[in-house]
């Protein structure tokens, strides 16, 4: 594993203000992501693991402290800056896949590559070949509503890869499949990150996710519990 | 990346085919609307002109000023070079002498006795020139109940109530017992054609229809009438270029004080028509802005709701880091597409419709039978200039400006919320 330093909270703290009181969603939190980690954010709901997410994504701000990603701080960056931050680097998944289902499986691969300006050629040699990573070449052009849910949400992990992001968010990626597809689209994640060098990070409760993970960050009322390297890369 | 979101337009009916048709259907009533509305206010001008005023009326200055009275002894003279010169000088106009006159309808007996007698206020027009087109100008075909149309000198229409009243019978004689243009009595027979009924409740009591050539013989006005009607080529009452014609001809004969020179005025300037044209024309933009107002709501509402509808796309498509202005201008450029397409396919068929019912009309004479108002009984649709572009006001910029409110939201959109948003 390389040890260049991706991601880098210094007491990243945020609140949410709740009616004439205020919620603390995280508290102080500082860790530092290399790249290449398979790393999962773990703790009950409410824990504050999809807010460090939403941080990290540059989807929001935090209220005080720091978050660094791939050179950036996301608490001084605009909308501008944020969407091309996400559009370049940062793949996401979710946990009920969010496929644009008038688009074929292709089309929604294909998608952020439209965005990136990448031209015809180049974007269909990206997709196919993401599509290979996620076995689903044969199925390009299927819509969602043709594929199971562990087959859609490895379209989605395409979609999240096809750019070759340096960082991968994954929200309880699992949670709407059974053990099986849980297992293919885990080991479909560990390859991606062997071969692309991207940086994963999940959040989850989910033990099945747990025991692939090689770093487990514990999360309790928004603060760090534990932060554990399970397994070597 | 337009091709990719002109794919997902095509693809999702939700997107495309529905919005269509929403706009498509707003902008249809519209269109159509405006037309049947415009047709009828149109229509009842047209009915006014072509019974008693025409676009533009050429009297006698005294005439004019006494027009109520239908004083004869101050028509025109001279109607021949008068008719002449108008052609002329205004070669898209048809232009029609009439006499309007009152007297008495005297029905004889076998014996040459009176029988019955009614007092009658006639209409004379060219019934038996075949060119005429007088007797579609006073839809004769349509209104007569009994009988025929005069076909030769000496035949007359009578109102069918008032034939009722005489009791007199098809082909009977009658005699109208009036007074020369120039003040003495005047009595002529004729035959009874045929009996009207023009839903008017003035006409229908008391109305009678004359050849125009019977009345100067009878009324010793050879070569004269009590009015020349003048009709724009289209049948259509041009407001403005009446207003400057009727202003230039008169001008010609302004430093003339001679009674019996001609003159010329409009329809609306004619006693009530002012009124009625103002009034028309104000209650039918009401009943247009009426309608326009809850239709833009209708379309402004369908583009809101289908924009945050598709909130969860937008935010994944933010998520992905898609610029939020690149969005939100592909919503509008969306919804531009639907509006124009819609709004261009239903200003389509609503003109279809309306050119329709502009060359057929709706007969409405069932719901009028016993209606006294002058009104016309087959109602047109009118397409105007206007036509071409009022159903783009909602079907354009009510979706577009319904979409662009909905997109604002995207701006206000709290980041931190996106994916459960997305997952709901």
């Amino acid at each position: 594993m390389e040890n260049s330093i991706l991601i880098k909270t210094v007491d990243l703290t945020k609140v949410y203000p709740m009616g004439g009181q205020s919620i603390t969603a995280l508290d102080s939190v500082s860790l530092t992501f290399r790249k290449g980690e398979f790393a999962g954010l773990v703790g009950p709901s409410g824990s504050g693991k999809t807010t460090l997410l939403n941080i990290l994504g540059s989807l929001d701000a935090p209220t005080k402290g720091s978050a660094e990603v791939l050179g950036e701080k996301v608490e001084t960056l605009s909308h501008k800056k944020a969407a091309a931050l996400r559009n370049r680097h940062i793949g996401f998944i979710f946990q009920t896949f969010n496929l644009l289902p008038v688009y074929t499986a292709y089309e929604n691969v294909e998608f952020p590559l439209l965005l990136l300006g990448l031209p015809p050629a180049a974007r269909k040699k990206a997709v196919m070949d993401a599509l290979d990573w996620v076995h689903l070449a044969d199925r390009a052009k299927s819509r969602p509503n043709q594929l199971s849910g562990g087959q859609c949400q490895r379209v989605a992990i395409a979609r999240a890869v096809v750019k070759k992001p340096s960082l991968i968010l994954a929200d309880e990626p699992t949670a709407n499949l059974d053990a099986e597809n849980s297992h293919h689209i885990l080991h479909t994640m560990e390859d991606i990150n062997r071969e692309l060098r991207s940086t994963f990070i999940f959040a989850t409760h989910d033990e099945k996710v747990i025991g692939h993970l090689r770093r487990k960050i514990v999360l309790v009322d928004g603060k760090v519990a534990k932060d554990e390297v399970i397994k070597a890369a | 990346m337009i091709s990719f979101l002109f794919k997902g337009i095509l693809r999702d009916r939700t997107r495309s085919l529905f919005p269509f048709l929403i706009v498509l259907a707003g902008v249809f009533l519209t269109v159509a609307m405006y037309g049947y509305v415009k047709g009828m206010e149109t229509n009842v001008i047209r009915f006014s002109a072509n019974l008693r005023s025409g676009h533009v009326k050429v009297m006698t200055k005294a005439y004019a000023k006494e027009a109520e009275q239908l004083p004869n002894d101050l028509a025109l003279t001279g109607v021949a070079a008068l008719l002449a010169d108008l052609q002329k000088a205004y070669p898209g106009f048809a232009w029609m002498p009439r006499i309007q006159f009152g007297g008495l309808l005297d029905i004889p007996d076998d014996q040459g006795e009176t029988k019955a007698q009614a007092p009658v206020a006639g209409l004379a027009a060219d019934l038996l020139t075949p060119s005429s087109q007088e007797p579609r100008l006073l839809d004769l075909q349509k209104v007569l109940v009994r009988g025929h149309l005069p076909l030769k000198a000496g035949e007359i229409l009578i109102s069918d109530e008032l034939a009722q009243k005489l009791k007199v019978k098809l082909g009977e004689k009658a005699t109208l017992i009036s007074s020369t243009m120039h003040g003495s009595m005047a009595m002529k027979n004729f035959t009874v054609a045929g009996t009207i009924r023009f839903g008017i409740r003035a006409m229908d009591r008391t109305g009678i229809i004359a050849d125009l050539a019977d009345i100067q013989d009878a009324l010793d006005m050879r070569d004269a009438a009590g009015e020349v009607l003048g009709f724009f080529g289209d049948a259509i009452y041009h407001k403005d270029e009446a207003d400057k014609m009727t202003l230039a001809y008169n001008a010609r004969n302004s430093e003339s004080s001679d009674e019996f020179q001609p003159v010329m005025q409009t329809l609306a300037e004619q006693p009530g028509m002012n009124f009625m044209i103002g009034w028309l024309k104000y209650a039918y933009s009401l009943i247009i802005l009426i309608f326009l107002v809850p239709m833009s709501l209708v379309l402004w509402n369908a583009g809101l709701i289908g924009s945050l509808r598709r909130h969860g796309e937008y935010g994944l498509r933010l998520a992905i880091g898609e610029d939020k202005g690149h969005v939100y201008r592909s919503m509008m450029a969306e919804s531009l597409l639907i509006g124009i397409l819609g709004s261009i396919a239903g200003t389509a068929l609503g003109l279809a419709l309306s050119y329709y019912l502009q060359v057929k009309g709706i007969d409405i004479s069932s719901m009028m039978k016993n209606i006294t108002m002058m009104m016309p009984t087959v109602l047109h649709s009118q397409i105007t200039p206007v036509s071409f572009f009022i159903g783009f006001i909602p079907g354009l910029l009510a979706s577009v400006s319904g979409t662009a409110i909905a997109g604002l939201r995207i701006y206000k959109r709290q980041t931190s919320q996106l994916f459960k948003e997305l997952e709901t």
